[in-house]
């Protein structure tokens, strides 16, 4: 019930995504996504450099803000770009203990629906992997997998595809 | 060979009185060579309108299965009526082949009788007659029958008119929430009821052999995870909620077992469970992705998708007694995608879905000769399921944006497709045969 209302939320955040709402209070579901100009929270109180005080999560300059990585067709290899985004989550998973985060893996709407779901789990597990390398907690990662049922971009071409296929990287802030 | 001609034909467009889904059945494509059969209006004695128009909804039936081409109204004058002799000679001059002539009758509240005769004009012999008593709510079912009776007769093989479908709508509404609903509906399109729905993903129904029961996965609690739900009762158990994956269902023909696909052990992989023991079965052992399992008829092995050769293919695994299993062969080897296996019921060949050039298409593999026909060409066809006669496939396609339902001839002759006006349509399974009627 608690991941769902979770998800619902994540779905509503990642519509607003880009509107620069006024500073709203980030609670445990909104501060899945990163939203440039939300209010610092200082939950964990970690600061960064750059002038940035309060929790890089929030950080837009940090690559922490980057939660989404891309894959190529049928494939499940992390670009070299994205292992540093990967890293940087991370970085800080490992630093903060509690908090976890959901890897929701996801592909184009292309070939099977079933092959779909599985091939979104290994996106979602090779990044679990990379973070379970850097010193991550098993139990800080949680994998879902949604294949091609939840695309972002709705064209039937190469740029919306390519905006499907990928892992999410979503904080639970808990 | 595809013709490229594409006749679309509009052959009715009716209100579904139950759900009120309108539902349009294009004929995207005619077949050369079909049989001409001219199937007379029913003759019907009633003050009001007849209830169903029966020889409408055979002659949609027969044209839907590529082998019979019914002649328009117009092509059958003088009509024939019920009881009347068949001027055999005035239908023999006009090259008419068969001819159906029949008769609903209202015998009391809520009481019809369908009747009818199949006749050779060339032979001038009835070849079968039958009377069907009936409801209201049960016409089309016999009007179904009825096609049934005549596809028997004229090729011998059992006709699956008087069958069902399920498949899986996605809806939204004004505010864009999202609602996945599990249907059932006549092998035609009509009489749609649905049996489950859920904010969330539901995939991959699968029949039971007795067809009482669909196994489908739902997301409903956030993650996929396996029901198996009582069409009569609506009552849905959970069978199997591990850890990650919990997909792709496939009733064994006995009924007594579910292939699944879990990743509980780190990677997607197959297994059985029994339904009585709950005892779990793994079936392959590989760090590639394997799933989307499908039973041969014997229930002796399983046709699967597996990328362990670098590209999604389709492998056979024998499975014996002691639960070890034989190495998997691979079975596809034509283009760099075949995917989700559909066995048909004689087992003699296997539907997926092919990549090509153009896109992804259904393709079916004879297993005897290992032959590849690729039988449809829209770009994002998936989801293949075989008529329980074998003659027919059910896909999932795309038309404007929206998911469709469409059918083949598994000779690639006869192409149709059903398009329901609400949501988008996807992951059509065909029923067994209910029962032994």
């Amino acid at each position: 019930m608690r991941i769902r209302n979770f998800l619902i939320s994540v779905l509503m955040s990642s519509l607003i995504i880009g509107c620069q709402s006024s500073p709203q209070k980030p609670d445990s579901a909104t501060a899945g996504k990163s939203q440039a100009g939300s209010t610092a929270d200082q939950r964990f109180g970690a600061t960064t450099g750059g002038g940035f005080s309060g929790d890089p999560l929030n950080d837009p300059n940090s690559p922490l803000s980057q939660r989404v990585v891309y894959f190529d067709f049928d494939s499940s290899e992390v670009s070299t770009a994205d292992r540093n985004i990967i890293s940087a989550h991370a970085e800080y998973l490992a630093n903060h203990p509690n908090v976890a985060i959901i890897l929701e893996g996801h592909t184009d709407e292309r070939g099977s629906r079933e092959y779909n779901i599985a091939l979104g789990e290994r996106r979602a597990r090779a990044v679990q992997q990379l973070m379970l390398l850097q010193g991550v907690a098993q139990k800080q990662i949680q994998v879902i997998s949604f294949g091609e049922e939840r695309p972002v971009a709705l064209g039937h071409n190469e740029a919306s595809w390519h905006l499907n296929r990928r892992v999410e990287i979503l904080y639970s802030g808990n | 060979m595809l013709r490229k001609l594409k006749l679309i034909i509009v052959l009715f467009l009716l209100i579904a009185a139950q759900t009120r889904a309108e539902l349009t059945i294009d004929i995207t494509q005619t077949v050369e060579g079909a049989t001409p059969i001219a199937i007379a209006p029913f003759t019907w004695s009633g003050q009001q309108a007849a209830p169903e128009n029966i020889a409408a909804i055979i002659a949609a039936d027969l044209s839907r299965s590529g082998r019979f081409e019914p002649l328009p109204k117009a092509d059958i004058q003088p009509l024939p009526q019920w009881g009347q002799p068949l001027e055999f000679p005035l239908w023999r001059a006009r090259k008419i082949q068969y001819m159906v002539v029949g008769s609903l009758q209202r015998r009391g509240p809520d009481q019809y009788v369908v009747q009818f005769q199949l006749f050779d004009i060339k032979l001038g012999t009835q070849l079968t007659g039958y009377s069907i008593t009936s409801q209201v709510s049960h016409l089309r079912k016999t009007a179904h029958q009825v096609s049934d009776l005549i596809y028997q007769t004229l090729t011998g093989e059992r006709g699956a008119f008087d069958t069902h479908i399920a498949y899986v709508t996605v809806v939204t509404d004004r505010s864009g929430r999202k609602s996945y609903n599990l249907s059932i509906a006549d092998a035609d399109g009509f009489n749609e009821q649905i049996i489950y729905t859920s904010p969330q993903p539901i995939l991959s129904p699968s029949w039971s052999p007795d067809g009482r029961q669909l196994a489908y996965v739902s997301y409903t609690r956030g993650r996929p995870e396996l029901y198996i739900q009582s069409i009569q009762t609506r009552i849905a158990k959970r069978v199997s909620d591990f850890p990650g994956l919990n997909n792709a269902p496939a009733f064994s023909p006995d009924g007594k077992r579910l292939a699944l696909t879990l990743s509980k052990d780190g990677n997607s992989e197959i297994y059985i469970l029994d339904l009585q023991t709950h005892h779990l079965q793994r079936v392959t052992h590989n760090y590639a992705i394997d799933t989307e399992p499908a039973w041969m008829p014997d229930g002796r092995s399983l046709i699967f998708t597996s990328d362990r050769g670098g590209s999604p293919q389709l492998y056979r695994v024998d499975l014996d007694q002691s639960g070890r299993n034989n190495q998997p062969r691979r079975l596809t080897f034509e283009g760099n995608y075949n995917a989700r296996a559909a066995i048909s019921p004689k087992g003699t060949h296997v539907a997926m879905v092919n990549r090509n050039a153009k896109g992804f298409h259904i393709a079916v593999l004879d297993l005897q000769n290992h032959y590849l026909t690729v039988l449809t060409d829209n770009p994002l066809d998936e989801s293949p399921s075989f008529s329980p006669n074998g003659q027919m496939i059910i896909y999932a396609s795309e038309s404007a944006g929206k998911g469709v339902l469409a059918e083949v001839s598994i000779d690639g002759r006869a192409h149709q497709r059903l398009r329901f006006q609400r949501g988008d349509v996807r992951e059509p399974t065909w029923s067994p045969f209910m029962n032994s009627n």
